[in-house]
């Protein structure tokens, strides 16, 4: 399955969780991947006892930062114009690839290298530049295995989790020429350092993405593990990074809350190996030309829900992924966005509208284990059922919504339920409409849009003497 | 004018109507309840550091003042340097003899690939997390340097080691709002979590840390 | 103490033996407990798909049935979440100042039955005996709504004959997720499944939970595979004794 940053035409989760469910060895790999990093994170984090604390505080910081959002931009376009930065403001991904590419081109580069970007798959600025004859190369290893798979990424962290160790071999084996290779993390990752070192040195321009930018001192910064970030970071004379307009924090202080909550979040250890920070331009190290683009790309919508607005705070670490049983199971693919797992299912209809992905934010039992990891507190549940809301008003607002089976149902329920009389009535209905389905004490088949229940659970039917039937039997004697 | 800039601060400005007029951004509470003070410098808190900086795979000694010298001797020896860099202003008693030096003087890539290592000294250091902060402050030198050797051998003195990361914050903000010095947060060697999720040192950062803990 | 029973409509139709259950219960713990006949649904499957509009005569119609109760107990912990989680959110959509009022001075008086017992109550052994081997699943509402905690496991534990055995992995969701389960019917199974091997492996002869609604969804499919596990509501126990 293969996706292009945001989904453009309606998707259906249930179709492809049903295809992805199929996968014995996404199954396996994604049950091994979620088990590993579930256990890692819970253990960096119970070591903490402000744990909670940290998370109060990022989620304020975060509320504080987005009901001013307005004054941190501007605060931080200048505190990065002043440090020798360049600043852009793009409304759309057009807009933002038009802005890198005229950036690139300027320079004359037919070459960039990439961090790990998902604002960049976002908008895909890759295929964007490969259109006007620029290669982008991707340089963290999970997405250069899936730039040479020619997949798309089904993690926001590790674009390669459905990958087990002995599929990469085969893949850098076929892609990169390299014969006799193991399937040793190790020695996968060093066929990576090779490949790309010669890219690092001569790439002209460098693309990232930002973790966060303070807005007081107009510092932006990278997280990473491997050192592809400090390599594009540091060598290319010209650095862009390009930026929701979210990922801003008001202060230099406030970076002290997210540099804890994100790495034990994230990869599960207490700190991440390399940590990348820089005020705009330093002279005589790294990139002499430093482009900072501001994204809004629907995110001023999302800003206007109040309550889609918390979703805003995510500082994609993942750990609502990792945590969820749909996601384990489904993949990120299921998805078909740039963002899967529980923050995609909000994100992503937020971003790009009902209409298109009205079935992501079905796609959980609403079991509340993501809003329990976020280190940042968004209620994703609540927003998950916000969004519901939005899908139904939309469908009601249609013109075939009076046959639509569910909204007719949940109609016809609703007034049911309005009257205990009605109710009543409907469990001795029920009673007697069973019967043809009943065998022994147990329902084993119903009939479609139902029949999911039965495929593989009985139904237990509508007890011959309800509750308040007892319930009146016995006050009457 | 840029376009797209008046018309995100509109959109964001409309977005945001349910917020008061008279909000201020400090009106919205941040409550700092987390730890923002560790514990004091102590020898524990260097065994701390020292066993958390180790726990990522880095190698780690503590020495005395006295023995810095012939340290950095016995580990260039252990590793079979013999080219080093060293940062402009490194002192030239670190530096072991019989070895080529190669002074930063803005060494080309090259130069620095064909290196067996590099010797910096840091400007703090994490005992929660095990991390060393470089801020191209005294004796760290440009980002470069710490970046294409494969081999990082730091220096960190025990007075420089900090309880908890706010505390490292706190310290590094002249660094941010005056100096505007470019800031690397190193934990461990160079490592990546992409394959099935676990832990492998060693990509393209330098594949080796070892620190050297003066007392 | 003149305790008001919130059956729900689950219960009251498909599990009645679990209300019946709470009454002996209660009772035994020198309660008295009533039965307000004018209650439906709390109108947590309409707000849960999204008919939110839809939930507020719901709503209405559990807060004018239960306005005069000082205490209202619910053997379901997803039905007493959706009211004290959700309740004041579609008071809010109706726009309906005196509805908000009325939730809010409501949903403090709204329990899931071993709350009420353990922390409400301060009991944890409520006399029960069940000679059984029994596993016990905390369901998601149980646990990150309501935040139980251990409380039903407290009361488990004191229940005399009892063979009690840990379920592995038991935070993990079975599946069910209401409308979930129907809607993305295969990744509801995909859930199920592991939840149904973690409950076998436990060699449990009973899997009990706080919901009853979680339970058909689990009982149902070990009544399927007849897997000679069956599922009870936590309340079922408690009742029992010699």
């Amino acid at each position: 399955m293969k996706h292009e940053g945001l989904p453009s035409t309606p998707i259906s989760f249930y179709a492809s969780a049903k295809e992805a469910l199929a996968n014995t060895q996404l199954r396996r790999n994604m049950g091994k991947a979620t088990q590993t990093i579930r256990a890692k994170r819970a253990s960096v984090v119970s070591e903490m006892p402000d744990w909670e604390a940290l998370r109060e505080a990022g989620r304020a910081i975060k509320e504080r930062t987005l009901r001013h959002l307005d004054d941190y931009l501007l605060q931080l376009e200048t505190a990065v114009q002043a440090a020798g930065g360049h600043v852009h403001w793009a409304r759309d991904a057009r807009e933002a690839n038009q802005i890198v590419t005229r950036i690139v081109q300027g320079h004359g580069a037919r070459e960039v290298v990439k961090v790990k970007s998902l604002t960049t798959d976002e908008i895909g600025l890759n295929a964007a530049l490969a259109a006007v004859g620029i290669t982008a190369t991707e340089t963290d290893l999970a997405e250069l295995i899936i730039q040479l798979a020619g997949e798309s990424s089904s993690h926001i962290l590790v674009p390669a989790i459905h990958k087990n160790r002995a599929e990469i071999r085969e893949l850098f084996m076929r892609t990169l020429g390299v014969s006799d290779l193991s399937d040793e993390p190790k020695a996968l990752a060093a066929v990576a350092r090779a490949h790309l070192r010669r890219k690092f040195l001569s790439a002209p321009v460098a693309i990232s993405g930002a973790n966060f930018a303070v807005a007081e001192t107009g510092t932006v910064c990278i997280v990473e593990s491997e050192g592809n970030g400090r390599m594009c970071l540091t060598l290319p004379p010209v650095l862009i990074s390009i930026m929701g307009i979210e990922k801003v924090i008001p202060t230099w202080q406030d970076f002290e809350v997210f540099l804890q909550l994100l790495p034990r979040s994230s990869t599960g250890e207490r700190m991440n190996p390399y940590t990348s920070l820089w005020t705009g331009v330093a002279p005589g190290d790294g990139p002499q030309e430093f482009h900072l683009v501001l994204l809004d790309n629907g995110r001023s919508g999302v800003l206007a829900d109040t309550i889609g607005r918390q979703t805003l705070n995510c500082i994609r670490c993942s750990a609502c992924l990792n945590i969820c049983p749909v996601y384990e199971r489904t993949g990120g693919h299921a998805y078909q966005s740039v963002y899967p797992g529980p923050i995609g299912a909000i994100l992503t209809p937020q971003l790009v509208g009902v209409d298109v992905a009205g079935s992501l934010p079905y796609a959980s039992s609403l079991c509340g284990a993501c809003y329990e990891v976020c280190p940042v507190k968004i209620n994703i549940p609540e927003v998950l059922v916000h969004m519901r809301a939005r899908v139904v008003r939309k469908k009601q607002a249609g013109l075939l919504s009076r046959l639509d089976p569910e909204n007719v149902g949940m109609q016809a329920l609703g007034r049911m339920f309005e009257s205990p009389l009605l109710y009543e009535q409907a469990q001795r209905l029920a009673r007697l409409g069973q019967w043809p389905l009943v065998r022994g004490d147990a329902i084993s088949f119903l009939p479609p849009p139902l029949g999911g229940w039965t495929a593989m659970r009985d139904l237990f039917p509508v007890a011959d003497q309800t509750f308040r039937e007892w319930w009146a039997a016995r006050n009457k004697t | 004018m840029d376009p797209g800039r008046n018309e995100i601060l509109r959109r964001v400005r409309a977005a945001l109507r349910d917020i008061p007029p008279g909000e201020q951004p400090d009106d919205v509470p941040v409550a700092r309840t987390y730890r923002q003070t560790g514990a004091p410098h102590s020898p524990e808190l260097v065994a701390r550091f020292a066993e958390r900086v180790a726990e990522y795979k880095a190698t780690v000694h503590q020495i005395g003042a006295e023995a810095l010298p012939s340290a950095i001797a016995a580990a260039c020896a252990r590793r079979g340097v013999r080219r080093l860099v060293v940062p402009p202003d490194l002192p030239a008693a670190w530096v072991p003899a019989g070895i080529e030096l190669l002074r930063d003087d803005r060494l080309n890539n090259e130069q620095l690939e064909a290196s067996d290592g590099v010797l910096t000294g840091c400007a703090w250091g994490i005992a929660q997390t095990g991390t060393i902060i470089l801020d191209a402050g005294q004796y760290q030198g440009r980002r470069i340097i710490t970046l294409l050797p494969d081999y990082h051998l730091c220096v960190v003195r025990a007075e420089q080691i900090v309880d908890l990361v706010p505390e490292a914050v706190a310290r590094l903000t002249p660094t941010v709002r005056a100096a505007r010095r470019p800031i690397t947060l190193i934990s461990g060697p160079s490592a990546t979590s992409d394959i099935e999720l676990n832990r492998v040192e060693g990509v393209h950062g330098p594949r080796t840390l070892e620190v050297l803990i003066v007392a | 103490m003149q305790i008001a029973l919130f059956i729900t409509c689950f219960n009251d139709t498909i599990f009645p033996q679990t209300g019946r259950a709470m009454v002996q219960l209660l009772e035994r713990l020198g309660h008295r407990v009533e039965f307000p006949t004018a209650q439906t649904c709390c109108g947590q499957i309409h707000f849960n798909t999204g008919y939110q509009r839809e939930a507020i005569p719901l709503v209405r119609h559990f807060v004018a049935t239960f306005a005069r109760y000082q205490v209202i107990v619910a053997p379901s912990a997803s039905c007493v979440g959706m009211v004290r989680e959700f309740y004041a959110r579609v008071a809010e959509v109706s726009g309906d100042r005196r509805l908000a009022a009325d939730v809010a001075a409501l949903v403090p008086r709204v329990f899931e039955l071993s709350e009420f017992l353990v922390h409400k109550l301060g009991v944890e052994d409520v006399g029960a005996y069940y000679p059984h081997r029994v596993t016990y699943h905390p369901t998601c509402h149980s646990l990150r709504v309501l935040h139980l905690g251990d409380a039903p496991l407290r009361l488990l534990r004191k229940v005399r004959g009892i063979d009690l055995v840990e379920l592995p992995n038991a935070e993990q969701c079975c599946g069910f997720g209401g409308t979930f389960a129907v809607k993305n019917a295969d990744t509801s199974m995909a859930m199920l499944g592991d939840k149904l091997r973690c409950v076998l492996d436990t060699r449990a002869e009973v899997c009990a939970a706080a919901d009853n609604s979680c339970l058909m969804h689990i009982g149902g499919a070990l009544h399927r595979q007849r897997a000679g596990v069956r599922a009870i509501h936590l309340a079922e126990i408690l009742a029992a004794t010699e």
